[in-house]
C-alpha cells in the first residue's frame, strides 16, 4: 500500500508542475487547449492527492506499524478516533493535509470559474506553484509512506493530542490556512493577466469568507481544546504556533472590509493585493512555524528539517509578490479618492491599519527569539505583557471602531448627523462604565474599558438593526437587502461576546491554590470546595488517578468535580484531567486542576473562578451564524454580476 | 505490491487520459487561441463596474439618508453629483455609445 501512496504522490507533483509549466506557457502563448489541458492536470491532482490520503487514513486504521508514520503517531492500544487523527498530527500527514485542501479547492475554484478563461489561465500556474512546493516536499523530504520492519508496538500519541478537539481543531485551521491560497492565486492570475477589474474579488469574496471562517472556528476550537485539556487554566497564551494563526486571520479581516472599498469606490487596489499576498505569506509561515519546531510552542511536538525549505519557499513568494505588485502598479490606480476622514471608507481604512499594525507586531514576537539567535547567538523571547500592551492599544480601539463605522455614513459625514446617530450608542456607554466603576470593576482600566467600547458596539449594532427595519418594514428584508453587512454586523456582534468573555474571564478572574488532604476544603470567591477521596481506573491506553471534590455554595451542593492526571504508559506521559463546573448565574467556570497528587493522598487543588469565560465559546456559535448570512448567496447581485460580465469572454 | 502497482498504473492512465482530454476531444481545430477580452470590452466593464459603483452610491445614499445618517441638508448636496455620474455611466453602456467608444479606439 506504501508503493501506491508514493505513486499517487508522484503522480500529484508530476500533475501540479504540470499545471504550473504547461498553465503558464498556455496562458502566456494564449493557448486554449493547453490551458485546458492544465486545468484538468489540477482537478486530477484533487484524485491522485485523494489517493494517497486515502492510503494513510487505512494504515492509520488497520495500525499497520510497516509505516514508519503510522509507528510513530499510533499506537495499536490508541482509540480510532485518535489514530485516524494521528494523519493531522504529525509533521508529514499535516502536509499532505495541506495539499490535499489546496488540490481540492483548487479543482473546485477552477471549476467554479471556468467560464472565466482569462483570468483562470493565469491562476492555475499560480496554484500550481503552490501545489509543486507541497508535493516536492512530500516526495522527497517528508514523505508519509515511508516503510521500515514493524516494531512491536508504535510510539503512541502526545497525550495533550488525544482529545475530542482534536479531530476538528487542526483540519479547521488547514480549510483556513490553506483557503487563503485562493484569493492570493485569483489576484495573482489577475495581475499576471494585467486585468485591472475586479473579476477576481468577485471570483474569490466567498473563498476568502469561507477561509477567514475556517482560521477563525479552528482557532476557538483550539482555544477550547487548550481550556479543557492542557490545564492551565487558560485559553489562549501567545504561544507562537497560536499566534500564526492569529495573524493571517486578522490580514483576512482587514482584507475583507477593505476589498469593500475597492468594490463599492474603485479604491485601495494595491492595499487589498498586498493585503491577500500578507495574508498568503502568514498561512505558509504558520504552517512553517507548526511544523518545523523552530520555535519553542506547545504545539512543537517534534524538530524537523523542513524550516530551510518552507523559509526558501516563503522568500520565493515574497519576492514574486512584491515583484509582480511593483511591475502592475500602472493597472491599480484607484479610481477615486477619500473624500473625508469622517466617513465609512476613512472608519474602514483606520480599521486596516489597526489590524494590520497588530498582526506586525505579533510578527515581531513571534520571529524575536530567531532573530536573537541568530544576530546574538542566544534566544529571547517577548512575553505575556508584550502582547497584552499592543492588544490593549490596538485592540481596544478596534473594538470602539467597530461600533463607530456602521454608525458613519459614506462618502462624508456631517458632524451634526454624526452627533444624532451617536447619542444613543455613546449613553449607553456611559452609563454602563459608570454603572460598573460604581459596581467597583475599576481594578482593571482595560476590562472597564473593553466593557464599556463592548456596550457602545452592542448599541450602535442594535440601533443599526432598529433603524433599517425602520426604513425597510422588516428585519428578513432588511438582511436580505445587504447579507454581508448584516452578517458582519453579527460577526461584530460576537467580536463584542468574546471581549467580554475575555475581560470578564481573565481582568476579573480570581486563583487560588491549596494542598488538601480528605475531608478539607478551601474557599474561593463564595464557592466551598471540599476534598472527599481520591480514586483509580482503567482507560483503554491510560491510568487514570481523580480526586472527587465536593463544590457548594452557601450550604447548597451545587456539582461534584473530579480533577486528576492520567498516566500513558505506551507513550512515558501524564496529563492534566481537569474538571469544570459551568455556572448559570454568572456565565463562568469553577475550573479545577489537580497540580499534584501525593502517594499519601494529598491534593494539590488550584482553582480558578472565570466570570463570563462561556461568552467565548458562545461567540463561535454566534461568528458562524453571522460568517454564514455574509456568505449567503444573493440572487439580486448574482444577476447584477451576471449581467456584468455575461458579453465577455472572461 | 502487485494490487499496488496495478492501481498505481491504472491512476496514472486516467490522470493521463485527463490532461490530454482537451486534445483528445479536439484533435483539429479551427482556433486554439484563449479568448482574451479586447480593448472594447475592457472598457465596457470598466463602465459596467463604474455604473454598478455610482448606482451602489446612490442606493447606500438613499438608505443613510432613511436611517438618520445623512442630513437632509446633506443629502439634497450629495444626491445630484451622484445621479448625475449613475446616469453618465448607464449612457456609457449604450449601444451607440459603445459603437462610439470603438470607432474613438480604432480610427483606422
Amino acid at each position: 500500500m506504501a508503493a501506491l501512496g508514493r505513486a499517487a504522490l508522484l503522480l500529484s507533483l508530476g500533475l501540479v508542475a504540470y499545471a504550473l509549466v504547461g498553465g503558464s506557457f498556455a496562458a502566456w502563448k494564449r493557448r486554449r487547449r493547453l490551458a485546458l489541458s492544465a486545468q484538468n492536470a489540477l482537478l486530477a491532482a484533487f484524485a491522485t492527492t485523494l489517493v494517497a490520503a486515502i492510503v494513510l487514513w487505512i494504515a492509520l486504521w488497520r495500525r499497520d506499524l510497516s509505516f514508519v508514520y503510522v509507528a510513530q503517531h499510533t499506537s495499536r492500544s490508541l482509540p480510532l478516533g485518535y489514530a485516524l487523527s494521528a494523519f493531522w498530527g504529525g509533521q508529514e500527514g499535516s502536509l499532505l493535509l495541506w495539499l490535499l485542501v489546496l488540490t481540492g479547492y483548487s479543482a473546485l475554484a477552477v471549476w467554479l470559474n471556468r467560464r472565466s478563461r482569462d483570468l483562470v489561465a493565469w491562476t492555475v500556474p499560480v496554484l500550481g506553484g503552490v501545489g509543486v512546493f507541497f508535493a516536492f516536499m512530500l516526495c522527497f523530504v517528508s514523505s508519509p509512506f515511508d516503510t521500515a520492519a514493524a516494531p512491536a508496538d508504535g510510539a503512541g500519541m502526545v497525550p495533550s493530542l488525544q482529545n475530542p478537539y482534536m479531530l476538528a481543531h487542526p483540519p479547521m485551521l488547514y480549510l483556513g490556512y490553506v483557503g487563503l491560497t485562493i484569493p492570493f492565486a485569483f489576484a495573482m492570475g489577475s495581475l499576471l493577466a494585467r486585468r485591472s477589474d475586479e473579476r477576481w474579488i468577485v471570483a474569490t469574496r466567498r473563498w476568502t469568507l469561507t477561509a477567514w471562517t475556517f482560521l477563525g472556528v479552528g482557532q476557538l476550537l483550539g482555544a477550547h481544546w487548550a481550556y479543557v485539556e492542557i490545564g492551565w487554566g487558560g485559553y489562549y497564551a501567545w504561544d507562537p504556533v497560536e499566534n500564526a494563526a492569529l495573524m493571517p486571520w486578522l490580514v483576512a479581516t482587514a482584507f475583507l472590509h477593505s476589498v469593500m472599498i475597492q468594490e463599492k469606490r474603485g479604491m485601495l487596489k494595491v492595499w487589498n493585493v498586498t493585503l491577500v499576498a500578507l495574508a498568503f505569506c502568514l498561512s505558509v509561515f504558520g504552517t512553517f512555524l507548526t511544523r518545523s519546531g523552530v520555535i519553542s510552542s506547545i504545539h512543537s511536538f517534534s524538530q524537523s528539517p523542513i524550516g530551510g525549505w518552507f523559509l526558501g519557499f516563503l522568500a520565493i513568494v515574497i519576492v514574486f509578490s512584491v515583484g509582480l505588485i511593483y511591475l502592475r502598479l500602472p493597472l491599480l490606480k484607484a479610481r477615486t479618492k477619500l473624500e473625508s476622514l469622517i466617513s465609512r471608507e476613512a472608519t474602514f481604512l483606520y480599521n486596516n491599519l489597526l489590524l494590520v499594525a497588530l498582526a506586525l507586531t505579533i510578527l515581531w514576537g513571534v520571529v524575536y527569539p530567531l532573530l536573537t539567535q541568530a544576530v546574538n547567538g542566544t534566544t529571547r523571547s517577548v512575553s505575556k505583557p508584550y502582547y497584552d500592551f499592543f492588544l490593549h492599544s490596538f485592540g481596544l480601539p478596534l473594538l470602539l471602531l467597530m461600533g463607530i463605522g456602521p454608525l458613519v455614513a459614506w462618502r462624508r459625514a456631517s458632524l451634526r448627523a454624526l452627533g444624532k446617530t451617536f447619542a444613543i450608542p455613546a449613553a449607553v456607554a456611559v452609563v454602563t462604565g459608570g454603572a460598573l466603576l460604581g459596581a467597583g470593576l475599576g481594578s482593571s482600566l482595560p476590562g472597564l474599558l473593553a466593557y464599556t467600547f463592548s456596550a457602545f458596539v452592542a448599541a450602535s449594532i442594535a440601533l443599526e438593526f432598529v433603524r433599517g427595519r425602520r426604513a425597510t418594514g422588516s428585519i428578513t428584508r432588511l438582511v436580505a437587502r445587504n447579507r454581508r453587512r448584516y452578517g458582519g454586523y453579527l460577526v461584530h456582534a460576537a467580536v463584542v461576546l468574546l471581549a467580554i468573555g475575555i475581560a470578564g474571564s481573565s481582568a476579573y478572574q480570581t486563583v487560588r491554590e491549596r494542598s488538601l488532604q480528605p475531608g478539607q476544603a478551601m474557599q474561593v470567591d463564595g464557592y466551598t470546595l471540599t476534598y472527599e477521596s481520591l480514586g483509580t481506573r482503567q482507560l483503554q491506553n491510560a491510568q487514570q488517578t481523580s480526586a472527587v471534590v465536593d463544590l457548594s455554595r452557601g450550604h447548597s451542593h451545587i456539582a461534584t468535580l473530579h480533577p486528576g492526571k492520567s498516566w500513558f504508559p505506551v507513550e512515558q506521559s501524564s496529563s492534566n484531567d481537569v474538571s469544570i463546573y459551568h455556572d448559570p448565574r454568572n456565565l463562568g467556570d469553577v475550573y479545577t486542576i489537580a497540580d499534584g497528587i501525593a502517594k499519601n493522598g494529598t491534593l494539590d487543588l488550584k482553582v480558578l473562578v472565570k466570570p463570563l469565560v462561556n461568552l467565548v465559546w458562545a461567540a463561535g456559535f454566534v461568528f458562524v451564524f453571522g460568517s454564514l448570512v455574509a456568505m449567503w448567496p444573493d440572487a439580486v447581485e448574482q444577476r447584477r454580476l451576471v449581467e456584468r460580465y455575461a458579453a465577455l469572454p472572461v | 505490491m502487485t494490487l499496488a502497482l496495478v492501481l498505481g498504473a491504472a491512476l496514472a492512465v486516467l490522470a493521463v487520459v485527463a490532461v490530454a482530454r482537451p486534445f483528445l476531444r479536439e484533435p483539429v481545430t479551427a482556433s486554439d487561441a484563449l479568448d482574451e477580452p479586447g480593448e472594447l470590452e475592457r472598457r465596457r466593464l470598466a463602465l459596467a463596474e463604474e455604473r454598478d459603483q455610482a448606482l451602489y452610491a446612490l442606493k447606500e445614499l438613499e438608505f443613510d439618508h432613511r436611517t438618520g445618517k445623512i442630513s437632509d441638508e446633506d443629502y439634497r448636496r450629495l444626491v445630484g453629483p451622484l445621479r448625475r455620474s449613475a446616469a453618465e455611466a448607464l449612457r456609457a453602456l449604450e449601444p451607440r455609445a459603445e459603437a462610439r467608444h470603438a470607432r474613438v479606439a480604432k480610427p483606422s
